[in-house]
């Protein structure tokens, strides 16, 4: 093959490489190696300790077989993606809407929403426990003093999942600066026809705002489920999978089994569930966003 | 004196009930009305940060809550980051920082460059795979990462965190960069190139001055990337005198007890907040620009 190109080829082809060189060696040692290790791992019996031995798909079949502890893992993550996702955005789409109206004080508006995002997970964490302190949090203390019945927030299995729901579409800092810049690029003489046509404020933002603004959304949904499957650090420090289990999520329980237990391929098979249903779910989106996914370029 | 009446109010009764001022007038109030509610629920859990690291005992423990502590306790801070070595963890955490923004910016640039700016055979290949990479969870490299920094000796040092970051491992990056650098005509590069300027030069010279914006997107993503890092320093880091904020700011947790530690903790949490919101507000147009000229054009 390479003897058909001609030197300028060869050259440009050198030139590439070296200039992707960097990439070259990272993406061999630091994501291509570890992805087959892991593979590897995920059949074997590894404690670190003695050298792991493989086992087949031992470790696949415990999980789904007899680890009980695995499926409420499954649950509770795809609760908080289904419902914490689809909730970041829509309260994200909503705040940029309003952000993108003529008002005093924008500036002003657009960093109160942006600021949760900037404050560190760590620093959120012991905030919003204090927030949702039952005692003396700012809440609790309110309903308390109204002589009303405390919310145990993070406490409680049925409310500890929908509270950090609730942190989750409080950070909404980057959805909203993506949905703004979309929001921007409506074109107006599409909205001043619309409004011509008699559509009112509300027709006009379901049929022209939202349809122009899908490939943001599209952008905003995949990462957000990407990232929301990897959640982990809120959870670790607000609840620790408790209580009885009900936050446990797929990142905290395989964070527990490689560093805690020390199952490194038990915690890699885990691993590699998680990425076939990070792949399963955007599969399902990219091949749904053909029929709710509107580019502006098709039409021309 | 009716007559009059009728023929002044006539013209607004003709107007649609939408158009009509004083309906405009409770429109616009009811907007900023419901702003100023919004505002204040997203700032709320700020605020509460913020009043309570301000706040004696007896304050925090007050019912109904206050949200302007008199008098202030300005002490809260000195004595909450005096406790543990707040210092050292501020040190470490821009250490780590600054190698990762060095890291993502040289190693970035490089590669956006070689995927945008020259042509050549397995290109688009290449590019797809560096892409698809972004799908792939953390979760998945973990572990052997763990075992290969372990063996080369790099555990409770920086090394994992900061060397991959020059080998341009963070996909989206790349992507954000490429965008941008296929933004800027070709001409320019041709003509450098007739004038015999090499790849790298063409890269210094006339890509990395237009790019500025870009740069400063991916330099503040990282930065704050490094600063919320978790999962990393827990995994790879043992030794207190190492930890960055992240890491640090539970430490502080186990010194106070419970019912006696809100004032420090919301003190010492500020502490970790603020740097990053100050940056924020010094490059937040950039910031923001940077968002919409790279987020998802093409």
């Amino acid at each position: 093959m390479l003897q058909n190109w001609t030197p300028a080829q060869t050259r440009s082809l050198l030139k590439g490489l070296a200039f992707i060189s960097p990439w070259l060696v990272g993406f061999a040692g630091f994501v291509l190696y570890p992805i087959a290790a892991s593979a590897y791992y995920s059949l074997t019996r590894y404690d670190v300790l003695r050298p792991a031995r493989f086992i087949g798909f031992e470790n696949y079949i415990e999980l789904f077989g007899k680890d009980e502890i695995f499926r409420t893992v499954l649950g509770n993550t795809v609760y908080l993606v289904v419902l914490g996702v689809p909730a970041g955005l829509v309260v994200a789409f909503l705040l940029a809407s309003l952000l993108n109206r003529e008002m005093k004080l924008r500036p002003l508006f657009r960093t109160i929403f942006f600021l949760p995002v900037l404050v560190p997970a760590v620093a959120s964490a012991e905030v919003w426990r204090w927030v949702y302190n039952t005692n003396y949090g700012v809440i609790n203390s309110f309903i308390k003093s109204w002589g009303l019945a405390v919310i145990p927030f993070i406490s409680s299995m049925e409310l500890a999942k929908p509270s950090l729901i609730l942190i989750h579409v409080w950070a909404q800092g980057t959805a909203i600066v993506i949905f703004l810049a979309a929001l921007q690029d409506v074109p107006s003489s599409l909205m001043d026809a619309a409004e011509v046509d008699g559509a009112n404020a509300l027709q006009r933002f379901w049929h022209v705002t939202i349809p122009i603004c899908t490939p943001a959304i599209l952008f905003v949904m995949l990462t957000g489920m990407i990232g929301m499957f990897q959640y982990f650090t809120l959870g670790w420090l607000l609840t620790q999978g408790g209580p009885n289990n009900s936050t446990e999520f797929f990142s905290l329980y395989l964070y527990r089994n490689a560093f805690q237990f020390f199952k490194m391929g038990y915690a890699s098979a885990q691993a590699w569930i998680l990425f076939i249903i990070i792949l399963a779910f955007t599969l399902l989106i990219f091949r749904s966003s053909a029929r709710w996914v509107y580019y502006a370029g098709e039409s021309d | 004196m009716q007559q009059a009446e009728a023929i002044a109010s006539r013209p607004i009764q003709h107007l649609p009930l939408t158009q009509r001022p004083l309906f405009r007038f409770v429109r616009r109030a009811l907007f900023y009305l419901m702003m100023v509610a919004l505002g204040l629920v997203f700032a709320g859990p700020l605020l509460w940060m913020l009043s309570t690291s301000l706040k004696t005992d007896s304050q925090v423990y007050t019912v109904p809550p206050i949200w302007f502590p008199n008098p202030v306790r300005l002490i809260n801070y000195p004595e909450a980051l005096s406790s543990r070595p707040f210092g050292t963890y501020t040190f470490n955490t821009l250490r780590y920082a600054l190698g990762a923004v060095a890291g993502a910016l040289i190693s970035n640039t490089l590669v956006a460059y070689g995927f945008a700016r020259i042509r050549w055979p397995g290109r688009d290949i290449f590019f797809i795979i560096c892409l698809s990479t972004m799908m792939i969870p953390f979760q998945v490299r973990m572990i052997p990462l763990y075992l290969t920094f372990k063996n080369l000796g790099w555990l409770n040092t920086y090394l994992p965190l900061i060397v991959p970051t020059f080998l341009g491992v963070n996909a989206y990056y790349t992507f954000l960069l490429r965008q941008f650098f296929l933004t800027i005509p070709s001409e320019l590069s041709d003509a450098a190139r007739v004038d015999g300027c090499t790849e790298l030069g063409i890269l210094i010279r006339i890509i990395l001055p237009l790019a500025k914006p870009a740069l400063a997107v991916i330099g503040l993503l990282q930065f704050m990337f490094a600063w919320d890092n978790y999962i990393g320093p827990l995994i790879y880091l043992n030794s207190e005198n190492l930890y960055p904020i992240a890491l640090g700011l539970q430490q502080f947790r186990t010194m106070f007890q419970e019912e006696l530690m809100w004032p420090y903790m919301m003190a010492a949490s500020t502490a970790t907040a603020a740097p990053v919101i100050i940056l924020y507000f010094f490059v937040q147009r950039t910031f923001v620009e940077g968002i919409s000229i790279t987020g998802l054009k093409g």
